[in-house]
């Protein structure tokens, strides 16, 4: 093996792709052989680099600067300044205007700023799709500690209960307690199911992770299947990500030709495997009961609670659904115990959490920090504040399940017990960040479109409940709206809190509450003006 | 690949039927399910024709009816509404003289409505087939439909 005296690491995501980063690939390995480099400096695709939406990433190390909007005619002053000088490449340099090339040196942005990483650790600085990278950096120590040391499964799950960790998907309920429920459970076969059906707008984060780091995930399956006493996990992923499904799927390949998955693994009695399912376009299905129908070949309908998935799940038989990001932590829990992961975060939301920050922002994308952090200091620090210069309006936290927030809560901690005193949720972990400019009454109007989208139909409440609020909407956004309108929105909300089958329904009185609470002069500003 | 030879590849269980609609979608020029599409899964999984019919139409990826050979999902959810989804629905629209849900006349491009795809770090985007196109503008809308245009 060779010994490089620089790596030139290409993040790899959807948004580098359509930049022309295979083009950038080509031109540098080109340029590379001509200084006769090739030996010295070494091209490595990686996963995202948390920065998006800024065209082609090249990111230089051990210096870690990152250049950003690459174009094809930059690299020559990049190889000459850079590699061959050993300086930042100054005609290159870091420029806030349009869509200049750029340069940004220590990693203040996205995933290449310092900090504590636990599920994105590796996510740019390997190929996800080398399992020898993966096992270089030190994937699958996690479940060959367990199998070795001989760690009984209720072991492993005191483990996971000790670290605190609490669901990644929105509802954040303890993993720990979600798999003694699973293993405890009556029957001899049991599965384990990955929720990989991000569907919740502004969400991107399972996706990166997957794209980034996919043996991580494999790897977080095993030891939950090994926990729950399950031998088949599914990993259900969202058919419109199909670079999502193709590393996964990759992933399992190389470990099952490595014997990580299979029989026998690591030469003990844990057998284990996986399989990718793909969805079709539905977003009630990442709720997990509709995700469950789905996978066994149904329309994703959402059960009636109880029984729990935990006693009768995939094809009635004990299951276990936990989200992508939260079976991402497990490696590292694991090998690094309970009481290591306590260290971040705060008391009862432990660890760190990955959000994707997005809006009328600097650099949109994703990143990853303890939980607690400030709302303003990710949308300050790690999003570089409001693009062009405009003040800040409001932040849909969570997705479209989520809540409006005002400047008046920039401060809030980011954490579920903060957010839940100030009647907000954590959700997904998205922050989709709206300007001065933003109509409250017309981002209200698109998240209503969603839900009336995307009611499965199934309960009576939600089907019509949904089209009511998108007609009263309508009725305001036109300027016939009166102002009774905004508490008849408020009493639908509420009715279908009370009386929908799922999440779906439910979860309606977040936006349409936070939205007319916090914003209330846009909305009453509109059935005013349409009174006169 | 014929019809059967997706069949085969699959074993005879249920739980397999989305992955199946999904090839045999992806098989047919016209990005769609045909009843005889319909009626091959449901008779090798032994299923009635209406619980396939009903799967098939739950989901937003599949279509019974003929589409365009590239079918261009765009993106109406909250990040990319805030950022300018509206003009590139009606920018795309003038430009294919087709609306939501319709076919243009060569049977080139199919134009449909999509919540979230999770690529809201570039919104406003679409996609099409199976490639996303992000922070759209209107000229850079036309530069993609011509490129599309030329491909066939």
């Amino acid at each position: 093996m060779s010994i490089y005296r620089a790596h030139i690491l290409l993040p790899v995501d959807e948004g580098t792709i359509q930049a022309g980063v295979a083009e950038i690939k080509r031109e540098l390995e080109k340029l590379l052989k001509e200084e006769n480099l090739q030996d010295e400096v070494k091209i490595l695709e990686a996963g995202t680099s948390g920065v998006i939406g800024k065209g082609v990433l090249v990111i230089v190390y051990p210096d870690k600067v990152t250049y950003y909007n690459v174009q094809k005619h930059n690299l020559k002053c990049l190889i000459s300044e850079h590699i061959i000088k050993g300086r930042v490449a100054k005609d290159l340099e870091y420029s806030l205007e349009g869509d200049q090339t750029g340069s940004i040196g220590l990693g203040r942005i996205g995933l290449t700023r310092e900090q504590p990483r636990i599920v994105l650790n590796k996510c740019w600085k390997i190929n996800p799709e080398s399992i020898e990278d993966a096992l270089a950096a030190g994937g699958y120590k996690g479940i060959e500690r367990i199998l070795s040391e001989k760690i009984a499964p209720e072991d492993v799950i005191h483990e996971v209960k000790k670290s605190g960790l609490r669901g990644r998907g929105g509802a954040g309920f303890p993993t720990a307690l979600k798999w003694s429920f699973t293993r405890a459970a009556e029957g001899s076969e049991k599965f384990m199911i990955c929720n990989a059906d991000e569907g919740e707008p502004g969400t991107f984060k399972d996706r990166l992770i997957m794209e980034g780091d996919p043996h991580q995930l494999v790897e977080g399956m095993m030891i939950a299947g090994y926990a729950i006493g399950a031998g088949k996990g599914y990993i259900y992923i969202r058919g419109e990500y199909q670079l999502s499904i193709d590393r996964i799927q990759k992933a399992i390949d190389q470990a099952r030709a490595s014997r990580l998955l299979g029989t026998q693994i690591l030469g003990t009695d844990f057998s284990f495997d996986l399989e990718v399912k793909k969805g079709a376009g539905a977003y009630v299905c990442g709720e997990e009961t509709s995700l469950i129908d789905s996978l066994e070949g149904k329309r994703g309908y959402p059960r009636i609670k109880p029984p729990f998935p935990a006693n009768s799940g995939l094809w009635r038989k004990p299951t276990c659904v936990n989200n992508v990001e939260t079976l991402s932590n497990i490696p590292e829990i694991v090998y690094n115990g309970g009481d290591w992961f306590r260290k971040f975060g705060t008391e009862k939301s432990t660890g760190t959490k990955v959000f994707t920050i997005l809006g009328h922002v600097e650099f949109p994308g994703l990143i990853e920090v303890e939980m607690g952090t400030p709302l303003r200091e990710i949308i300050y620090n790690y999003g570089g504040g409001i693009k062009d210069g405009k003040s800040f309006k409001a932040a849909l936290v969570g997705g479209a399940a989520g809540v409006f927030l005002s400047e008046k809560l920039l401060d809030v901690p980011m954490d579920f017990e903060s957010l839940k005193e100030n009647a907000a949720v954590l959700g997904s972990g998205a922050i989709l960040v709206m300007n001065e400019d933003a109509d409250m009454v017309s981002m209200l109007d698109s998240v209503l479109h969603f839900f009336a989208h995307e009611s499965c139909g199934q309960c009576a409440p939600c089907r019509i409940g949904t089209h009511q609020l998108l007609a009263l909407m309508s009725r305001i956004r036109q300027g016939a709206g009166e102002e009774e309108d905004l508490q008849r929105m408020l009493d639908i909300s509420n009715t279908l809190f009370d009386t929908s089958l799922c999440p779906l329904g439910q979860s309606l009185i977040m936006p349409v509450k936070s939205a007319l609470d916090n914003f209330k002069e846009d909305f009453l500003n509109k059935v005013r003006h349409s009174e006169n | 690949m014929t019809r059967s030879d997706i069949l085969e590849k699959y074993p005879k269980a249920g739980d397999n039927l989305i992955s199946i609609l999904h090839d045999m979608q992806n098989l047919s020029e016209w990005n769609y399910l045909s009843k005889e599409d319909l009626q091959a899964a449901a008779d090798y999984l032994e299923l009635p024709f209406s619980f396939v019919h009903g799967v098939a139409t739950f989901y937003t990826m599949f279509s019974l009816e003929p589409r365009g050979k590239k079918v261009i999902r765009v993106c109406q959810s909250p990040p990319c509404h805030l950022t300018g989804a509206t003009e590139v629905a009606a920018e795309l629209s003038r430009i294919l003289g087709i609306g939501f849900g319709e076919t243009t006349p060569d049977r080139l491009f199919s134009m449909e409505m999509t919540s979230c795809l999770g690529v809201c770090g570039v919104a406003p985007a679409i996609m099409i087939n199976d490639e996303v196109y992000g922070n759209l503008t209107a000229d850079r809308l036309k530069e993609i439909i011509a490129e599309k245009r030329r491909e066939k």
